[in-house]
């Protein structure tokens, strides 16, 4: 059993057996009898005598402990028995029949958990002549909803799963399946929630007993010996200790004790749980940059070297390594490459928003001529927005869905220049219509959930153009949406451009888009630039493999009939990068040559370059 | 909001019919004579029998409603068994009360849980380790308890609040405020450790969201970024949790005023409790529910507030 070499299982388990084996076996294992006084030592405080003290009259704290606790597990047994009778197969009902059944019953819950339960276990010790036995069950009864509603939901998810289905399908019946194959799969959040309902019922008891109801003096009871010790507070605080301590101590172990059970059985439904793999330690990098940068004109921005990696346990991982850029006024550069290229990451480096623990370890961000990595967070924030403004994939996540368009807008505005809350709405509305947005005024009032996707990239769009910013980094700003809505962003995108004379950098791995959208395409593979130049040649003339690998994946590319080309394997995850060309081992033209060293990036005319050995071979006039 | 409002209202009917009717039916279950039981061993036949007639014990269980429901919807509860006094009038003097010690603990749930939250989601990880056994602790030491630590300390050793009984606010505000400060406290610790424990997870999710992005990367400052925007976010969770949260307060709460000699609703009922004074207890469970239904409509609304879509 793996579960019982877990400490969060195994000491508050040790520790309620022997709490258990403690109060049932009282009569045996108790130093003294619980009425027993010892009136040479009222009020002892612990000695060897008397290990937890005596009370006012002198009797064994630990003793009246022990003998108070057997009535107390039992009490809780009952809430526990009352629970699990009823939320057991009601769960499973209302989560396998479905339908009215299951509306009632949960209908039924939401009520029955708002009722104020103290007063109806009041009522019931008033008429059942303070009976205990009869608060516990009406505790399990109230708790038993609560229970419910978790059984029927984790029952829910176990049956949506594919062999629940199936067995469904092969026509066994609802009994059969709740109990061969749900029920297996909630019992560890049944008794997860059997321990929370026995340490609600713990406190409960002792909060009752400690205010004299249910448990007739000078029968012992937790509550009750809490209570004698409240009596005699001011002339020693150690009664409250003990007394008060064994009811935390039993409550928090069921706490502890059903959350270990949680997270272990979990851990056994998910399999051993993903470990992380260990990156392995990284080929020391060459320090020279390479001198192949294309030169934009008139650059707002221009990365030299840059090379971001991530601090893990096994040392420093490159996440992209060497990359230089530029993107000139009223330009746009479009980085493309799968998934897991770095192209995000360049963006991230170049807006000064490194995840946490990912740093520039080398190499220079320039805006506008000023080094960045030299600027204070301060400083570097005020270019954000300002200066460089950025669109993000998802638009429908993108803006804050508990404002307005007209809040975000105007606190986009006013982030960056000291206007009046009006003027600042006046500007919002002018963004809106600068993003071709209909019935501007309809929208500033609208919240993001209310609006389409492409809308929600339109205003997204109109948030980062509020600090006028003279670079914008958009990262995949049509992915996520329709066909038809993708170029209109596009277009949107350019004409902002000509009309503002904004620089723009933008990720995709859409050769659309680039096509569309871009003066200079640079191609990114596993970290690295492998080729740069004029979008519409990288398009029709690739150096690379790879790029012609990518243009020729395209979809919409593809002749009709035929399959898909698909680059066979995967790209190396950061870390497992080959020492010579990344693409080397997906790369039909490799040789021996390729994985023997790195592969500089070599310019092959004024705007071209690309990173690969063969190229002069592959492409021949370069 | 109206909406919201029209819901709960109606939510509101049902669940205290339920409540009320729950306490009629439950004198069915009593074994032997309920009169008898209701009066107490030791109590001469004769009593027995007018409490019989004044209850209608002999009637059946839905007349006996019936005649409880007509008073009860004019405002009449009934009069208590034990010194006849008119239930609804003793419900009202002790109300504020316990509104005051329910709503305050609350209130300081709430501020507490959120700077502890914000705090511990923004520090290290040893802070979530905290922040876990803090939940933990809430979770496991009952109120009382620490209200008998509470005043052990501040009253008995340190005597800077007093340990019983309460002052009204009409007659000294600052007495009513001192005497407020142990049992709130004792009361308030279990819901700051859960609310300091949601908002904490939720923060840390939220300040993970795009949206989080992409207002820092046009600029937007932390603060306003924590304050305006992921604070809000919060919120939502955290007044749900405190609303779900209000019906075990109740329960604590009725120890607490007990403990601290709080003349409210709570020790209220337990003295008819101990005397099987019926309709006291029918009274207090209406004034509870409705303590309930109130406070959640009200958290209900502030969601509503902030989070305009849950209407629309």
């Amino acid at each position: 059993m793996r579960l019982l070499r877990q400490p969060r299982i195994v000491l508050p388990g040790a520790f309620l057996a022997l709490e258990l084996v403690a109060s049932f076996g009282a009569r045996w294992l108790a130093p003294y009898p619980a009425q027993q006084a010892d009136f040479a030592a009222p009020l002892s405080g612990p000695t060897a005598h008397h290990l937890l003290g005596t009370d006012q009259l002198g009797r064994d704290v630990l003793s009246r402990l022990m003998f108070g606790g057997a009535d107390m597990f039992q009490q809780i047994a009952v809430a526990v028995a009352v629970t699990t009778v009823l939320a057991v197969p009601l769960g499973l009902i209302a989560a396998l029949v479905r339908g009215r059944l299951d509306a009632v019953l949960m209908r039924t819950a939401d009520v029955v958990m708002s009722i104020p339960g103290i007063i109806l276990l009041l009522i019931v010790l008033a008429l059942f002549g303070q009976s205990m036995t009869a608060v516990m069950v009406v505790v399990g009864l109230l708790s038993a909803p609560g229970a419910m509603r978790v059984i029927r939901s984790a029952s829910l998810s176990v049956a949506k799963e594919t062999y629940v289905a199936a067995a469904r399908v092969s026509g066994l019946r609802t009994r059969q399946i709740a109990r061969r194959h749900i029920l297996p799969r909630v019992t560890g959040l049944i008794a997860v929630n059997m321990a929370l309902l026995s340490a609600n019922a713990i406190l409960l008891a002792a909060g009752l007993t400690f205010i004299g109801l249910g448990v007739r003096p000078p029968a012992p009871s937790w509550g009750g010996l809490i209570a004698d010790a409240s009596q005699v507070l001011n002339q020693s605080l150690w009664l409250v200790v003990p007394t008060g301590g064994v009811v935390a101590l039993t409550a928090a172990c069921l706490v502890i004790l059903g959350d270990g059970v949680r997270d272990a059985l979990a851990e056994r439904w998910m399999g051993a749980g993903e470990r992380t793999p260990t990156i392995a330690a990284q080929p020391a990098p060459s320090d020279a940059p390479s001198a192949a940068v294309i030169e934009e004109p008139d650059p707002v921005v221009r990365l030299a070297g840059v090379t971001v990696s991530v601090r893990g346990s096994g040392g420093e991982t490159e996440l992209i390594r060497d990359v230089s850029l530029t993107v000139g006024r009223g330009r746009s550069v479009g980085l493309v490459g799968e998934s897991g290229c770095g192209k995000s990451m360049t963006g991230l480096a170049l807006l000064g928003m490194l995840p946490a623990g990912v740093g520039l370890r080398r190499g220079t961000v320039e805006i506008d001529g000023v080094d960045v990595g030299a600027l204070s967070p301060k400083q570097r924030r005020a270019l954000r927005g300002g200066t460089i403004a950025f669109v993000s994939q998802e638009p429908m996540v993108a803006l804050d869905p508990l404002f307005t368009i007209g809040q975000l807008l105007s606190e986009a505005v006013r982030t960056h220049e000291p206007v009046s809350r009006r003027e600042a709405r006046a500007r919002a509305r002018q963004l809106l219509v600068q993003a071709r947005i209909p019935d501007p005024d309809r929208v500033l009032r609208l919240r993001p959930p209310q609006i389409s996707g492409g809308m929600a990239q339109r205003v997204s769009i109109a948030v980062a153009l509020a600090g006028k910013p003279r670079i914008l980094v958009a990262d995949e700003p049509t992915t996520a949406l329709d066909v038809t809505v993708q170029r209109e962003i596009v277009q949107l995108l350019r004409t902002i451009q000509q009309e503002t004379g904004m620089a723009l950098l933008i990720i995709s791995h859409d050769w659309d888009v680039i096509a569309d959208a871009c003066d200079t395409a640079l191609v990114m593979y596993a970290g690295e630039v492998v080729e740069g130049g004029p979008a519409a040649r990288v398009i029709a003339e690739p150096i690379h493999p790879y790029t012609r690998s990518l243009l020729a994946a395209n979809p919409r590319l593809a002749a009709v009939g035929q399959p898909i080309p698909t680059i066979p394997g995967s790209v190396p995850a950061p870390g497992h990068w080959p020492l010579g060309c990344h693409f080397a081992d997906r790369c039909g033209f490799a040789n021996a040559g390729c994985s023997a060293a790195p592969v500089p990036l070599t310019a092959y005319d004024v705007d071209d370059v690309a990173r690969c050995l063969r190229a002069a071979e592959l492409v021949p006039g370069r | 909001m109206w909406r919201v409002t029209g819901t709960r209202l109606l939510q509101a009917i049902p669940l205290l019919f339920i409540v009320t009717v729950v306490t009629f039916v439950l004198q069915l279950f009593i074994p032997g004579d309920a009169a008898r039981s209701i009066g107490g061993i030791s109590a001469p036949p004769d009593q027995v029998e007018a409490l019989r007639l004044r209850l209608h014990l002999d009637d059946p269980v839905w007349v006996q409603y019936w005649h409880w429901l007509t008073d009860a919807v004019h405002g009449n509860l009934g009069s208590a068994i034990t010194n006849g006094e008119s239930v609804t009038a003793s419900l009202n003097t002790r109300i504020a009360v316990t509104l005051s010690v329910v709503v305050s603990a609350t209130l300081l749930s709430l501020v507490i849980g959120l700077v502890l939250g914000v705090t511990s989601a923004r520090g290290r990880r040893t802070l979530a380790g905290a922040a876990d056994l803090a939940a933990l602790a809430g979770m496991a030491i009952p109120a009382f308890w620490l209200g008998l630590i509470g005043i052990w300390v501040f009253n008995t050793r340190l005597g800077w609040f007093p340990a019983n009984g309460y002052t009204f606010f009409r007659d000294s505000p600052s007495r009513w405020a001192l005497s407020l400060v142990l049992p709130v406290s004792a009361l308030a610790f279990n819901g700051i450790t859960v609310v300091a424990k949601v908002s904490r997870e939720q923060l840390v999710d939220v300040l993970n969201r795009e949206f989080v992005r992409n207002l820092r990367a046009n600029g937007v400052s932390e603060r306003r970024i924590l304050f305006r925007h992921a604070l809000r976010h919060v919120l939502i969770p955290v007044l749900t949790v405190c609303g779900n949260n209000l019906i075990g307060m109740l329960g604590a709460a009725v120890v607490i005023e007990e403990l601290f000699g709080l003349p409210g609703l709570g020790s209220l009922a337990v003295t008819a409790t101990a005397s099987s004074d019926i309709p006291v207890i029918q009274g207090v469970a209406v004034y509870f529910t409705l303590i309930v239904i109130s406070i959640n409509l009200l958290l209900d609304l502030i969601v509503g507030w902030i989070n305009p879509q849950v209407s629309t």
